[in-house]
């Protein structure tokens, strides 16, 4: 009854006209970014967070453009996969199996339809169940001590290179530089500087928004002068929409499943998008059995990731609203956000920051309809846009971060810094080191820190207080499972992954 | 002889004219607040509301700007205003006890008080200790004892780093009760109140130290007690039943007060005029409606005593912090 009370406010926040605007423009632009070979979510928000505070939002219309985007980027995964047989991004991934065939069999719309409405369908699911589960989550943070927090940043860091990830080395060198990064600046429990090396701009650590925007946005810049990528790519056109109700009623019990799967894997820590479009891809694939095509153009085959994926994108902003701890790459930039917003995730900003986390929840459900009307009428529009090289989109990045950062602290010390951050970013990439641990490194570092120093402090130096309660044993059960089961399940995934795109490509 | 004598003169009288026509100073054009945090905190309510309010009593000619200054907790807006906004009397920079606190421990490097000029406070926030709604304790005495006992056996959640403020709070109201050996007692810094509230409440420390406007959300839902206000007097208002230390015999006073200076080297008659500016600002009736909506209490030394309160709490955490051994 409460949440439905907070609903109602919640969505007092969200139809105010500006709020709705900027959700519109969030999840326009987000479809875009996501439709856009490359630029992932996290990159997507990554660039729109300077945006944000070049035009001088409040929080709530901040972040509501941003989880605009953020869902948007989740629907325009699928054009680029359906069109192009190259994924938008990594959720995307499994969207190419059964999209590129229903294409090339002069079924593009459709396939573009379909998948719209598995993603209403999986998102729509994901944000009831963000709905109920997050404020029964928010309150049991309260049982969250330091010991218990502790184990939470370290199943948090186990599980980072997600079941999927490629180079388990290379994901913890990126996290060990994130938490080296991470060490700079005042250290809260003693109040010594560190690192600091006498420059007043580094006293209080280095800002995440600055870290994020390079490493994301001005790295995908230099990346873009090297390629000179001007040339569009060929691309199958897309013919009249034919679609029967028929068709919608048939996917519906797909996307019903994926949804729920996906939403799951969103909420653990680690497993991420990527997973849950996977697992309800494959899930599928087992129920129907022989009765499916898949991998030749099935419906049922491009409803079941997109639902997926989208569910799971919903369900990852479960912890990160309700214990800080991010469960994707895209929420900890969204974090980071809320951090610099002055607001800090946890049981007590359902109550005190109720207008904003509620309206932010609203304007999910009402991006979706969106969302929806975008990807279906006007799904033309993208392909146009998919079409024009991006030499006209990227100098307007530029822009905008350059402008944004500025307009933040007003100190040309964090534009050389953020254009820094940019420079290593490009490196990372180019040795193929993932970025999404620098920053999860940097976000969760200081605090994993912090934690385990108070547990210290609390227990007066006995480290058993970090397996004293049930719920920390069970923390770090499930830290070493995540640890072991990339090992001992993700090459077998991985490989199958790859057998079922090689198939089709 | 004779002519330097009359170009002394001459220099007096070009001085005295230039002096009465500055006598009415007045701004021109636009003003400028430098807020030196991020957009949300506390500084940058202060800029922003003192100067729609200002602008309403139209002490300023046009709008005041409120400018973004993050870093080092004040650190890069000091050494912002010190060495590139000397003489510029069209500057405000919001100040709170953060600011003295970190002066006061050489946290500013290089930089000390008397480099620019302190103006006024607009009011202030008062310290508190308070504890879960269940904790054993029910008044600060009792705290008080348990803590002459063995200084260990309390342990304070506070939103600053260590030696900051919230933590000083706890070492100022111990130090009035006369509990021995400040140094043993156990501080956990959080990155905000609300974070440190959170984990007292649920039980996982036993007190927390901060500002009356950040338990009031808990204050009203019941689950956090608060013990002490560390104010002079009992707060107005809903908050008057809570008891000071004052009243329970221990005599502990902690304002966070919220307030501006300028540049160095303004003239006398331009400092003035800001000076009578937050005077005036401060007895409207638009100031006390936003402090009544943000939970701000009173608080406004006379114009002519705040450098010299200003100076005085940096003295005084100067010895607190050195008894801690935060500083040498």
């Amino acid at each position: 009854m409460e949440t439905l009370h907070y609903l109602s406010l919640g969505f007092g926040v969200a139809l105010q006209p500006e709020n709705l605007l900027f959700a519109l423009m969030g999840c326009f632009i987000g479809t875009l970014i996501g439709a856009l070979p490359g630029l992932g979510p996290a990159n997507g928000v990554a660039i729109l967070i300077p945006l944000a505070f070049t035009l001088g939002l409040k929080p709530e219309t901040a972040l509501i453009m941003l989880t605009a985007v953020y869902a948007g980027a989740m629907y325009g995964g699928r054009i680029s996969s359906i069109l192009l047989n190259i994924p938008g991004d990594e959720p995307a991934m499994m969207t190419c199996l059964d999209g590129y065939p229903m294409a090339r069999q002069g079924k593009a719309a459709e396939a573009l339809a379909i998948s719209a409405i598995a993603s209403f369908m999986g998102s729509l699911i994901a944000t009831i169940g963000l709905i109920l589960l997050a404020p029964l989550l928010a309150r049991f943070a309260l049982t969250f001590g330091p010991a218990e927090y502790f184990a939470l940043f370290v199943l948090a860091f186990a599980t980072l290179g997600g079941i999927t990830g490629k180079n388990p080395m290379k994901t913890l060198m990126a996290a060990a530089i994130g938490l080296i990064i991470a060490t700079v600046g005042i250290d809260l429990s003693t109040g010594t500087q560190r690192y600091t090396f006498g420059v007043l701009e580094l006293y209080e650590g280095v800002d995440f928004i600055i870290a994020i925007v390079g490493l994301f946005a001005v790295s995908e810049l230099l990346f873009f002068i090297e390629e000179k990528a001007g040339a569009g790519r060929e691309m199958i056109k897309v013919n009249p929409l034919k679609l029967k109700w028929r068709d919608i009623t048939s996917i519906f019990p797909t996307t019903l499943r994926g949804g729920v799967l996906g939403f799951i894997a969103g909420v653990l820590p680690g497993a991420g998008a990527s997973l849950g479009s996977f697992i309800s891809y494959t899930l599928e694939k087992k129920i129907l059995g022989k009765k499916g095509y898949f991998g030749e153009g099935d419906p049922r085959g491009v409803a079941a990731p997109e639902s997926g994926n989208n569910g799971a994108s919903s369900g990852a902003l479960v912890p990160m609203l309700t214990l800080g701890v991010p469960g994707s790459g895209t929420t900890a930039v969204l974090l980071a956000m809320l951090v610099s917003l002055n607001i800090t995730p946890g049981p007590l900003m359902f109550t005190q920051n109720a207008d904003l986390v509620w309206g932010v929840i609203a304007a999910l459900l009402v991006g979706n309809f969106m969302l929806l009307l975008l990807n279906i009428p006007l799904v033309g529009v993208f392909v146009k846009i998919l079409s024009v090289p991006p030499m006209y989109l990227l100098p307007i990045v530029t822009m905008v971060a350059v402008v944004g950062i500025y307009s933040i602290s007003h100190s040309t010390f964090d534009l050389y810094f953020m254009i820094a951050f940019g420079v290593a970013g490009y490196i990372l990439r180019k040795l193929e080191i993932p970025l999404v641990p620098v920053i999860l490194g940097l976000l969760l570092g200081p605090e994993m820190e912090k934690n385990l120093r108070h547990a210290m402090q609390i227990s007066d130096g006995d480290w058993s207080i970090l397996w004293s309660s049930g719920l920390s044993i069970g923390l770090w059960l499930v830290a070493i499972i995540g640890l072991l089961l990339p090992v001992v399940v993700g090459p077998i995934l991985r490989r199958r992954m790859q057998a079922a795109k090689e198939k089709v490509g | 002889m004779f002519a330097s004598k009359t170009i002394r003169w001459v220099a007096a009288a070009a001085l005295a004219l230039t002096a009465s026509g500055a006598m009415a100073f007045e701004p021109a054009g636009k003003v400028e607040c430098i807020a030196p945090s991020d957009p949300g905190g506390g500084w940058d309510f202060t800029c922003r509301s003192v100067g729609n309010v200002l602008e309403e009593l139209e002490l300023v000619p046009a709008s005041v700007q409120t400018i973004n200054m993050a870093g080092a907790g004040g650190g890069v807006a000091f050494a912002h205003t010190v060495s590139k906004r000397k003489g510029d009397d069209q500057l405000l920079v919001a100040a709170s006890t953060a600011t003295t606190t970190r002066l006061a421990q050489g946290q500013f490097p290089g930089m000390n008080v008397d480099m620019v000029n302190w103006i006024g406070a607009v009011g202030a926030d008062y310290g508190v200790i308070a504890v879960s709604k269940d904790s054993p304790y029910h008044d600060l005495n009792s705290l008080m004892d348990a803590m002459k006992e063995d200084p260990r056996s309390v342990k304070f959640a506070g939103g600053s780093a260590n030696g900051g403020w919230d933590h000083l709070k706890v070492l100022i109201a111990a130090k009035a009760a006369g509990v021995e050996n400040l140094p043993r007692i156990p501080y956990l810094s959080y990155n905000n109140g609300g974070e440190a509230m959170t984990q007292v409440i649920g039980g996982h420390v036993d007190a927390f130290t901060g500002d009356i406007t950040e338990t009031q959300g808990f204050l009203e839902s019941g689950d956090l007690r608060v013990l002490a206000v560390l104010s002079d007097e009992r707060l107005p208002g809903d908050l008057s039943n809570i008891p000071t230390a004052k009243e329970q015999g221990i005599d502990a006073v902690g304002p966070n007060w919220r307030g501006f200076y300028m540049p160095a080297d303004i003239d006398e008659d331009a400092k003035q005029y800001w000076v009578d500016a937050v005077d005036k600002l401060y007895a409207s009736d638009q100031w006390k409606k936003v402090m009544k909506s943000n939970g701000l209490m009173p608080f406004h030394p006379d114009s002519s005593e705040f450098e010299a309160f200003v100076k005085q709490q940096i003295n005084d955490i100067q010895s607190l912090s050195k008894e801690i051994g935060l500083i040498q």
